[in-house]
C-alpha cells in the first residue's frame, strides 16, 4: 500500500517537473535575452532605440523604427490578404462542406501549415517576386512588402482557418435552428447569427495568426529585400508603400547576428526583447479572447 | 528496462558522433568564412584530399567577419576573409595568424538587359551611395537603378566600400541586401536594371560586367595594376599551424595551390 502511494507521489513529482521545465525554459530565455540587451538599453537608451529611424551599425546608429514599421506593415498586409481567405475557409469547413469535401480540404489546409518556411521563401523568391516586379511603379524591384505579405498570408491561413472553424463549430446549434426557423437563409444565418456569436473565437484566431506572422524569419529574409530604410511610397500614392523594400525585426536579427560584436550584438538582443514583448502581449490577448469565447455567451 | 538501456546507448552514440570538436585532428580541417574564398577553398581542399587520402576538408561560408570571429574563438581550423584584417581585430584575437593566399578583384555587374558598359569610379560611387538613381544619368535607359549589396559583415562589401566609396559615404539604405556572392549573382541576373558587386571568381554569363574607366574586370588587368578594385584573400589560423594544417597552408601558398588559384580567375601571390 505504501509502495503504491510512493509511486503515485513520485509520478506526480516527475510530471510536475516536466511542466515546470517549460516555465523554466521560457523564463531562462527571457532573462538571458534581457540581460544581453541591457547594455544596449543603457548605452543607446530605450526611447532612441525604439524611435530612431537609422540603423547603421558601422557608425553606431541603432534605430529600430524602420524594422518595427516593416514588421507592422507586413503583418497588416498578411492579415488584410489572408483573413478573408482563411475565414472563408473556416466557414466553409464548419458550415457548408459535406463530409467528403471536408476530408479533402482539411488535410490540404493542415499540409499548408506543415510546409517549412524556407520552402515558402523559395516559392516567394522564384514565383512571387518576378510577378510583383511586373507592377509598374517607381523603384519596384519585386522584393518588398507586397511579396512578403502574400507569402505570410499563405503561411497564416491554416492557423486562422482551423481556429475559426473550431470557434464556429462551437456556436450552439440552437442559434442556427432559431435563425432558420425564423426564415433566414443559410447565408443570413451565417452572417448575422453565427459569425457574431463566434466573434471572440475568430478574433483570437486573428491574434494567433498575427503572432505567427510577427515571428516569421526565413521566408521574410528571402523576399522582403532587407533594406534598412523606412518603408516609403517613393513619391507615388500611399498604397505604393507596399511595393517598398523593408526589413522585419526578425530579419534584422537573423541577417546580422552572425558577425555582430559589442554594442551591435547587444542592440540585436534588444531587438529580440522587443519581439519577445510583442509576442507576449499578442499571446495573452489571444488566451483572454479564447477563454471568453469558450465560456460561452448565453441569452 | 530493456528499452531504457537501448535508448541510453542510442543517445550516447549520437553524442559520440556529434562531439567532434574543432581542433584539427589528424585528418580533418574545417574552413569557415568568406563566400569569396569559399569556392577556391573547396577546389584547394579537393586537390589536397586527393594527395592525402584520409584527410577531409569541409568548407562553409557566412562572410568574412564570421570567418574572423569563428577562428578567433577557436571554433574552426581555418577562418577565411576577403578583406584586410583590421588592427582592432588583431588586438581582439592576438593569437591569430594571417596568410595571404591570393588576391581578387571585385567586379561591378549588371543585368544582361542593361545597355551600360562603362562607368567612371565616381559614377560607381554615386550609384551605390544613392546619389545617382536613374540609369539615364550615366548613359543608359530611363529606369530606376536597383542597387544590390551584401550584408555589413561581408569582406567583399568592406573592401568595396574602402576602395570605391569616399571615407564617410555609405551604401544607400534602399539597397537589397543579399548574404553571399552567389545570392548577389542570382539577384542581379534576374532583376532588370540592377547593379551589384561580386568577386571575380563568381563571374559567369548570367550577368554583364561593367568596365571602370575603360578597364575591363579581368585577372590580367588586375594583376597588371590597371583595375582599381583588388583585395587580398586571407586564410587565418589560431596560432602557428602544425601538422596537417601546416601542410595544407604550405600547399595552398606553393606552386600547386597557386596554379589552382590562377585557373579560377583569382590572382596568384607568386
Amino acid at each position: 500500500m505504501l509502495h503504491k502511494r510512493m509511486t503515485d507521489s513520485a509520478m506526480k513529482g516527475l510530471l510536475m517537473a516536466c511542466a515546470l521545465a517549460s516555465v523554466a525554459i521560457v523564463a531562462m530565455i527571457g532573462i538571458f535575452t534581457l540581460r544581453e540587451a541591457m547594455p544596449a538599453f543603457e548605452q543607446i537608451g530605450l526611447w532612441k532605440l525604439l524611435t530612431g529611424t537609422i540603423w547603421r551599425p558601422g557608425p553606431g546608429l541603432f534605430g529600430l523604427l524602420p524594422m518595427i514599421a516593416g514588421s507592422g506593415l507586413v503583418t497588416l498586409g498578411a492579415i488584410v490578404l489572408g483573413l478573408p481567405l482563411a475565414l472563408g475557409c473556416g466557414i466553409f469547413l464548419a458550415e457548408i462542406a459535406p463530409g467528403w469535401v471536408c476530408s479533402i480540404v482539411r488535410p490540404s489546409v493542415e499540409l499548408l501549415a506543415g510546409i517549412p518556411s524556407v520552402v515558402y521563401g523559395l516559392f516567394g523568391m522564384v514565383v512571387l517576386v518576378p510577378f510583383v516586379r511586373s507592377i509598374q511603379f517607381p523603384g519596384n524591384a519585386g522584393f518588398g512588402l507586397l511579396s512578403a505579405s502574400i507569402v505570410l498570408a499563405v503561411m497564416i491561413l491554416p492557423t486562422i482557418a482551423s481556429v475559426s472553424e473550431v470557434a464556429i463549430r462551437a456556436v450552439p446549434d440552437e442559434y442556427r435552428h432559431g435563425a432558420l426557423a425564423l426564415g433566414s437563409t443559410r447565408w443570413e444565418t451565417i452572417r448575422k447569427v453565427i459569425l457574431p456569436a463566434a466573434r471572440s473565437g475568430i478574433l483570437s484566431a486573428v491574434v494567433l495568426g498575427t503572432g505567427r506572422a510577427l515571428g516569421e524569419t526565413i521566408a521574410m529574409i528571402m523576399v522582403i529585400g532587407n533594406s534598412v530604410m523606412m518603408p516609403s511610397a517613393m513619391g507615388g500614392p500611399f498604397p505604393g508603400i507596399f511595393l517598398s523594400r523593408a526589413r522585419t525585426l526578425t530579419g534584422n536579427i537573423a541577417v546580422e547576428i552572425n558577425y555582430a560584436t559589442g554594442l551591435h550584438a547587444h542592440a540585436l538582443f534588444a531587438t529580440g526583447v522587443v519581439l519577445f514583448l510583442l509576442i507576449m502581449i499578442i499571446n495573452s490577448s489571444a488566451r483572454a479572447l479564447m477563454s471568453r469565447s469558450s465560456s460561452g455567451r448565453r441569452g | 528496462m530493456k528499452h531504457a538501456l537501448l535508448t541510453a546507448m542510442a543517445v550516447a552514440a549520437l553524442f559520440a558522433f556529434g562531439a567532434r570538436g574543432s581542433s584539427a585532428s589528424d585528418n580533418e580541417i574545417t574552413i569557415v568564412g568568406s563566400t569569396t574564398v569559399q569556392p577556391l577553398a573547396e577546389l584547394l581542399g579537393n586537390a589536397f584530399e586527393e594527395m592525402h587520402p584520409g584527410v577531409t576538408i569541409t568548407v562553409s561560408g557566412g562572410g568574412s567577419s564570421v570567418g574572423i570571429s569563428t577562428i578567433g574563438a577557436g571554433n574552426c581550423d581555418i577562418g577565411t576573409a576577403s578583406r584586410e584584417i583590421t588592427s582592432d581585430e588583431f588586438s581582439r584575437y592576438p593569437n591569430m595568424k594571417d596568410f595571404v593566399i591570393a588576391r581578387d578583384g571585385i567586379a561591378i555587374i549588371t543585368n544582361t538587359g542593361n545597355t551600360v558598359t562603362n562607368l567612371s569610379k565616381n559614377q560607381v560611387r554615386d550609384i551605390f551611395t544613392g546619389d545617382i538613381t536613374n540609369w539615364s544619368e550615366v548613359g543608359g535607359p530611363n529606369a530606376s537603378i536597383v542597387v544590390v549589396s551584401r550584408e555589413e559583415g561581408s569582406g567583399t562589401r568592406a573592401a568595396f566600400e574602402e576602395m570605391v566609396l569616399a571615407s564617410a559615404a555609405m551604401i544607400t539604405g534602399l539597397a537589397i541586401l543579399q548574404p553571399s556572392n552567389g545570392a548577389v549573382m542570382t539577384t542581379v541576373s534576374t532583376t532588370p536594371n540592377s547593379v551589384g558587386f561580386v568577386s571575380f571568381g563568381y563571374l559567369n554569363d548570367t550577368v554583364k560586367t561593367i568596365a571602370i574607366n575603360g578597364v575591363e574586370p579581368t585577372a590580367a588587368n588586375a594583376s597588371a595594376g590597371r583595375y582599381p578594385i583588388v583585395r587580398p584573400l586571407n586564410m587565418l589560423t589560431d596560432g602557428e599551424p602544425t601538422g596537417v594544417l601546416k601542410d595544407f597552408i604550405d600547399f595552398v601558398m606553393g606552386p600547386q595551390g597557386q596554379a589552382i588559384v590562377s585557373s579560377e580567375g583569382y590572382l596568384s601571390i607568386l
